[in-house]
């Protein structure tokens, strides 16, 4: 048995211990980068598994050189405190610092130094390991638009630049027309994005040619599912959760039976019935566009959940603030817009953030009924003959979009908390 | 004197099989200044919660400002418009600033515009003493200062009757007198006041009648002189004699 006490420094030798332990932990995290950046191993001659953890050994050894609880030195204080507290905790540290070491070289390989962008087919990347951002950018297109027809792509980038200008609209609002904010936004606002996507991207007037929504797809059919998706079943949903707490019955049912029926059923099942079962219901001659059936489906399946997280928000607040309202002789509807509502969104702003994210993250189910939005898009290029075997390039592609998004609105999502605090 | 404004006849109330209110009697006349008290649970605050119908009232009859107070009753808002209210917990919005506070009521239920509205408010809450905390909002205001914007508020509906809830009961002690402070000028200035409260000096100091309540039952009501000098009821002098 080691004497351990050998290695515990006191304040007193604390100096020598600093120097060695540092020097210690310095050596096992060059001797990993010399291992997975030049492949050079000075511990070759040693046992298979001793070799293989001599780093971690030598790294423990010497954070436990330095860990003393005062030291007088601010930044080994700080480590000590934060990272190596314990043998257990040096560990960990350890093994994040070297699994990130080792995961860098072969990742950036394959993104960057090895990685084919040129060309325009396959054949380009026919020679190297790397990733094949060629496909990417041959594909780039499709993933945006879909098979939305080429000449027309500048109709969507035009439609998209309208509305995120209508979007600031209400920014520009001041003095007396700041009173009508919320009904611009909450009605104005989306009739005008319909008409704007109904003219510019479905076409058939003002000598724009007529594209049907089936060739809609890849990035911009995400944001308009998405887009549509939130701002209706915003709404609906926060009528729902009033209904459900509300005194008359009959209201109070429809809402508990409407919330927990869509609540009940997944997503795809009524993606699937919004495009095959709906139409059977329908008289012949009626035709609802199979997008606007989708977005409607996604819109009553969100709201559902919506309502609850608005639900949860209601129930926050103490019955004072219902108290108080009436007691100033507010009938329901001010006392919900001017008192109670306020506070319940703003309780809620995460909750909601959440829902919205699942929300833009469920729209690639939409492909079951052969809306290509860009995963779909992604799955048709895979399959493609000429460019089999490029699944990962596309999918990690899709995931940093993804991501891109969903870490916006999450961002926006705090920004709105910080901006309606207050304090109670 | 003046024409009785609140009339309760027979009121009876239930929880669930728990009487709160048996048979309560009561008349209130204009300009009156009425306190309520008695120990917890003796349905002091659902008495006076039943006076602007926060609380249903199951049985009797209860006639504010001349309209009856029933399941039929169609403006109920009217009503509550007339009849301000304090509460133990202040229940100041906390989204709105103080001024907000004092001049959405008016705004919305009343209609006033929004310039007269604030003139009004700032004038409600000069009368506090609380007008350089106008633009402040609730949670950065001491309980004192948030149970006289509250005061404020509910006065800004210029209201013929106020109720208080206990309006003290959840300050600390140092702040209890500015409260009661603004309460008595309100009292001077000729409004009609119920007040449920434990602080007996504020109701040897205005209130014309007192009412001690206990289980749901109204025990003894006498003018102030009486009703601490010599009461009748076994049971109010007992709780005279521990509260005071």
């Amino acid at each position: 048995m080691i004497n351990i006490n050998v290695l515990k420094p006191t304040s007193a030798n604390f100096q020598t211990y600093l120097y060695i332990g540092s020097g210690l932990i310095f050596i096992s995290i060059f001797d990993v980068i010399l291992r997975s950046f030049f492949n050079i191993n000075f511990s070759n001659s040693l046992p298979g598994i001793l070799n293989f953890f001599l780093p971690l050994i030598i790294g423990l050894v010497g954070f436990q050189m330095i860990r003393l609880e005062y030291s007088g030195n601010r930044i080994v204080d700080k480590i000590n405190q934060s990272v190596n507290n314990n043998t257990f905790n040096a560990g960990l540290t350890l093994l994040i610092i070297f699994l990130t070491l080792l995961i860098i070289p072969p990742a950036s390989n394959w993104m960057i130094f090895e990685a084919t962008i040129s060309g325009d087919t396959k054949e380009a990347c026919v020679a190297t390991e790397g990733a094949c951002w060629t496909y990417i950018k041959v594909w780039f297109r499709r993933f945006m638009y879909g098979m939305y027809p080429n000449d027309f792509h500048w109709r969507i980038n035009t439609a998209f630049i309208f509305l995120i200008g209508f979007a600031f609209v209400g920014y520009f609002m001041r003095g007396k027309l700041k009173n009508y904010i919320t009904f611009y936004y909450a009605i104005l606002y989306p009739i005008i994005a319909f008409l704007i996507i109904n003219f510019l991207i479905s076409g058939g007037s003002f000598g724009l040619e007529w594209v049907e929504t089936n060739a809609w797809g890849g990035l911009s059919l995400t944001f308009i599912v998405s887009f549509f998706g939130l701002i209706f079943c915003f709404p609906l949903g926060m009528i729902l959760a009033l209904g459900r707490r509300s005194e008359l019955p009959v209201i109070r049912y429809i809402s508990i039976g409407y919330i927990e029926f869509w609540r009940g059923v997944p997503l795809i099942t009524v993606l699937f019935m919004s495009s095959v079962m709906f139409p059977m219901f329908l008289p012949s001659d009626a035709f609802v566009d199979k997008l606007i059936r989708v977005i409607a489906a996604i819109i009553l399946f969100e709201a559902a959940y919506v309502a609850e997280v608005i639900r949860g928000g209601l129930q926050a607040l103490p019955r004072g603030q219902y108290d108080a309202a009436k007691s100033l002789g507010m009938g329901y509807w001010k006392m919900q817009i001017f008192v109670i509502l306020p506070q319940a969104l703003k309780l809620v702003i995460p909750g909601i953030a959440n829902t919205f994210l699942a929300l833009v993250k469920d729209t690639p189910l939409i492909f079951v009924v052969g809306l290509s939005e860009v995963v779909g898009m992604l799955q048709m290029a895979k399959t493609n003959p000429k460019w089999l075997g490029y699944a990962m390039e596309g999918y990690i592609f899709a995931s940093i979009l993804f991501w891109a998004i969903c870490y916006a609105m999450s961002r926006y999502s705090q920004y709105l908390e910080l901006k309606y605090k207050t304090e109670r | 004197m003046s024409e009785t404004i609140i009339q309760m006849k027979e009121v009876n109330k239930w929880f669930g099989d728990f009487q709160v209110l048996k048979d309560i009697n009561l008349d209130v006349k204009e300009k009156q200044k009425i306190v309520v008290c008695g120990p917890s649970g003796s349905g002091k605050s659902t008495l006076i919660r039943c006076i602007n119908r926060l609380e249903e009232h199951q049985k009797g009859q209860i006639i504010v400002d001349g309209n009856e107070l029933s399941e039929k009753t169609k403006d109920i808002e009217k009503i509550r418009a007339e009849v301000g209210m304090v509460f133990q917990q202040f229940n100041l919005f906390p989204h709105l600033s103080i001024l907000d506070n004092c001049t959405l009521a008016p705004i919305w239920v009343k209609k006033t515009p929004k310039k007269q509205a604030e003139e009004l408010a700032m004038k409600q809450l000069e009368q506090v003493q609380i007008a350089d905390q106008a633009a402040k909002f609730p949670g950065q205001l001491s309980g004192g200062q948030q149970q006289r914007a509250a005061l404020a508020r509910a006065l800004c509906m210029e209201p013929k009757i106020m109720l208080f809830d206990e309006p003290t009961s959840a300050l600390d002690p140092e702040m209890i007198k500015e409260v009661l402070d603004a309460m008595v000028n309100l009292a001077k200035a000729g409004m009609t006041m119920i007040v449920v409260t434990h602080e007996m000096g504020f109701a040897k100091e205005v209130a014309d009648e007192v009412v001690f309540m206990d289980e749901g039952m109204i025990v003894e009501r006498a003018k102030t002189k009486d009703f601490f000098a010599n009461p009748k009821n076994e049971r109010t002098k007992l709780f005279l004699s521990q509260i005071l």
